[in-house]
């Protein structure tokens, strides 16, 4: 079986379409973002989660009134959210604030929702976790975020730029970050809370949308050495289209398995799931569209080879692409 | 051929290895079979948002640390004054690490610094007007003593977890300052007991009563406390001490450090109290202590407030009793907090968080859904999409899910819940390489070639794709490890687990079952893929 058997597509020709639909979703996003700024789940913002078990059912409204009426801290502030499978009648209090850090006090706000529930008699229920965060943590987690995704963007940078040329890394990274981007407008759009488990996903993202680009990348590197008169835009759309059949299949297969997390991996996972389902997505498109064009516009276009018609691309000659131990693998296979 | 069945063999020894290690106590103690002790010991363990328990990160206040050697040095110095004579006005801690005398005579000012050098080595010395001094506690001192605090509290608060029996705690040092503590306490229930015995600071002093009154007022001369002296409030709970100050010296003749043992016990009124026994350097100096003081008042302090005043009636040397109002329970925690020692400084809270057990058993469930889910649709698709190539694919996968699960368990890393999601990934990105490798083959078939030629060649060209692709990923879990705590460490383990496991099934494995199907015929002029 064959999705795309010998396509001929002209990718680079679409590049303009695709970095303007992209810019378009990146500032339809920083603008959600800097009007409602980015929810940022307990443990960057800190603050009270309380998650209860109630015997029977209870809707939200009840337990935002228990609140209201018996709760100091209650008000505009607390979140009220049924939580997990309807029938286990769970629900999530999220209170901003917690009970001084001095001590053993900082489950006071947690004990006194639950002590405003008592009041109310909404019936038996069971908290089945906690999650009482300190504005410390949440600051020093917020810097290590931050410093873990730019570091990483810079080590596949460095290991690109050796293995490939600097150009080549470049056009990933920028495809890198514009998979972060369009992934963090949608996360602001459908208002997902900022939490740990995102950016472990944002991560594994960021990871994954370099494979499908280190794909096409070596194609395109080996075809520039059997390719030498063609310019470096048709050296391009040919790999894109020779590596077109495995860039959708293995998005299909890694979306299956992130759709499977998002409908069946439970709660906790919800915003992780929805995160991949985005970057694997958006990270196929840039793979297609946007990186390999980046490349194509850092080196200018015109032939491959040093010293042909055209003036010679403004970074290292294109021999010097590929790095000289690949030549054997290569000679072995001709031989066998 | 020799060289194939070799290469066959080493499979399945890899196979019956991890899947002995990393699959079959899952299922044994899923199905209750019978497993020996050794192989349950490696089976794979479940982060704490799997099983359940307690989750605190703590914050040393190691300024406690400098304060109390900053007032010990200074107490020294006071006491080496006076034997040698030496007259000054006042001697005040003025900051956690810094100490002023003042009213030195100009006489007495070399007596002074001999003096001086003798006793406070760790601190420099800086003169001021009219015979002022002030000592700095010394920045080497200062980063040792923070560091020594920190160690100090992880090992008491590690005496003390081992003591309440929790299995397999987790306690390390964090955080940017190196000054936090988190403590995992997977299956504990009952939070408030254990954050109040891990928080306490359990530092017991016993101190001869100077004076006691009604009001700290009434212990005050002129206002202020004599040097040398404290005032320290009973606890109001208790009958005999309830609403009391007494004024006593600061420095303690017997602290808790000569404590050789604390067991619950009962009063002379059988009420609960906590029997002590000093060690021998304790005991000698309770002795000296107790034998001058016949007749005077003995405060035991517990954490800054006394708990009784007895009356001394004999010499006492090793063994003594804390009795106040306590209840059964109380008993119990204070002799465990006494055992393990006092905090070098104070804790404060961070973060806490408590999973239910039920939470848990609702994620595994979930994770387990997910994974069966996202497996068969893969190997569905591999199966639809690649035919019989497809069930090379497919039995790579699932090589490759064993052997992670194996070398996880193996190595003791933990398994978390979003390390389920590393695990579900690990399916979807794995078949990756089969895919790579696959959609090759078929290009050369393509090109006319032959099949054994296509396979070789389409396993020798994505080598260096594949070496690519999974150092690029190992590049974002290396950071990914290094930022994150519990659960997505555990992520960033399973992810980087998956990926090196991947790159063995993908190569090494899948072309052997090629060349496997290839060995039995002779003449090979298609391939189902």
């Amino acid at each position: 079986m064959h999705i795309f058997k010998n396509t001929n597509y002209d990718f680079l020709r679409w590049r303009w379409h695709a970095i303007a639909l992209s810019w378009v979703i990146i500032i339809v996003g920083v603008l959600a973002i800097a009007k409602n700024g980015i929810p940022k789940g307990v443990e960057f913002a800190g603050g009270t989660v309380v998650i209860n078990e109630f015997d029977q059912a209870v809707s939200v409204q009840q337990v935002r009134e228990a609140l209201d009426r018996n709760f100091p801290q209650g008000g505009q502030n607390v979140v009220v959210q049924a939580y997990g499978d309807p029938s286990q009648h769970q629900v999530m209090i999220r209170v901003p604030s917690i009970g001084a850090e001095q001590g053993a006090s900082l489950s006071i706000v947690a004990q006194q929702a639950n002590d405003a529930l008592k009041k109310s008699n909404l019936g038996n229920f069971r908290t089945v976790s906690t999650e009482i965060v300190g504005p410390t943590v949440g600051r020093e987690l917020t810097t290590k975020a931050v410093l873990a995704t730019v570091l990483s963007l810079v080590g596949i940078l460095a290991y690109l730029a050796f293995r490939f040329q600097f150009s080549f890394g470049v056009g990933a990274v920028v495809a890198t970050i514009h998979d972060l981007l369009i992934t963090l407008a949608f996360l602001a759009f459908f208002r997902y809370d900022m939490t740990l488990n995102v950016i472990a996903a944002l991560l594994t993202m960021t990871g994954y949308s370099t494979n499908d680009t280190i794909v096409i990348f070596d194609r395109i590197r080996e075809n520039l050495r059997s390719m030498r008169r063609d310019s470096l835009n048709h050296v391009i759309n040919v790999s894109v289209n020779q590596t077109l059949g495995r860039t959708v299949i293995v998005s299909g297969t890694a979306l299956l398995t992130a759709l499977a997390l998002f409908f069946f991996g439970g709660e906790v996972l919800h915003g992780f799931a929805f995160t991949m389902v985005v970057g694997i997505i958006t990270g196929t498109y840039s793979s297609v569209f946007i990186a390999a064009a980046i490349v194509s516009l850092w080196r200018g276009t015109g032939p491959t080879r040093a010293g042909a018609h055209a003036p010679t691309p403004p970074s290292a000659p294109a021999v010097a692409v590929q790095p000289p131990r690949r030549q054997k693998p290569q000679r072995k296979v001709r031989a066998s | 051929m020799q060289n194939l069945r070799w290469k066959v063999i080493t499979i399945l020894i890899v196979f019956i290895v991890f899947s002995a290690v990393g699959v079959y106590p899952i299922l044994a103690s899923w199905k209750g079979l019978p497993a020996p002790g050794w192989l349950k010991e490696k089976q794979l363990k479940l982060g704490l948002d799997l099983k359940g328990g307690v989750h605190l990160v703590l914050r040393v206040q190691t300024d406690d640390a400098l304060r109390l050697e900053t007032e010990t040095e200074s107490e020294r110095l006071r006491e080496e004054l006076k034997t040698r004579n030496i007259p000054f006005t006042s001697i005040t801690a003025v900051s956690p690490t810094q100490f002023k005398v003042e009213g030195i005579p100009p006489a007495q000012d070399s007596a002074f610094r001999q003096a001086a050098n003798e006793v406070s080595a760790s601190f420099d010395r800086s003169s001021g007007v009219n015979g002022t001094y002030t000592f700095t506690m010394r920045p080497n001192i200062q980063v040792n003593l923070r560091d020594e605090a920190v160690v100090q509290a992880r090992q008491t608060i590690e005496r003390r977890v081992n003591e309440l029996g929790v299995t397999e705690p987790q306690i390390a040092q964090q955080g940017a300052g190196g000054d936090q503590i988190l403590v995992q306490l997977p299956g504990v229930a009952d939070v408030e007991r254990a954050k109040s015995i891990i928080g306490s600071p359990g530092l017991l002093e016993l101190k001869i009563v100077e004076r006691v009154a009604a009001s700290k007022e009434e212990l005050m001369v002129n206002g202020r406390v004599p040097e040398g002296m404290e005032i320290v409030p009973g606890t109001s709970t208790a009958g005999d001490t309830g609403n009391l100050y007494y004024l006593v010296k600061k420095v303690a003749a017997v602290t808790g450090r000569d404590l050789r043992n604390a067991r619950p016990s009962l009063d002379e009124n059988n009420r609960p109290a906590v029997s002590f026994t000093l060690n021998s350097e304790g005991g000698r100096k309770f002795g000296k202590v107790s034998g001058e003081n016949i007749g005077r008042q003995l405060a035991i302090i517990l954490d800054g407030r006394v708990q009784s005043a007895p009356t001394l009636e004999s010499r006492i040397t090793t063994e003594g009793r804390i009795s106040g109002s306590f209840t059964q329970e109380e008993v119990q925690n204070l002799s465990l907090i006494l055992r393990s020692g006092a905090l070098p400084a104070s804790l404060t809270y961070l973060e806490e968080r408590t999973i239910g057990p039920s939470l848990g058993a609702d994620s595994i469930r979930s994770g387990v859904l997910a994974s069966v889910v996202g497996l068969l649709l893969v190997v569905a698709f591999m199966l639809v999409y690649y035919k019989l190539s497809g069930v090379n694919a497919v039995v790579a996968l699932i090589f490759n899910l064993v052997i992670l699960l194996g070398l996880m368990a193996y190595v003791g890393a933990v398994m978390t819940l979003p390390g389920i999601a590393g695990f579900v990934l690990t399916m979807g990105i794995g078949v990756d390489s089969n895919v790579l490798i696959f959609e090759r083959i078929k290009e050369e078939m393509e090109a006319q070639r032959g099949v054994r030629a296509s396979i070789n060649a389409g396993f020798a060209r994505v080598f260096w794709t594949l070496v690519d692709t999974h150092l690029a990923a190992l590049i974002s879990c290396a950071f990914l490890f290094q930022f994150g705590t519990g659960p997505i460490r555990g992520f960033a383990v399973t992810l980087t687990i998956g990926l090196i496991s991947n790159l063995f099934t993908s190569i090494f494995v899948s072309k052997t079952l090629f060349e496997m199907v290839l060995s039995r015929r002779q003449q090979v002029a298609t391939l189902s893929i």
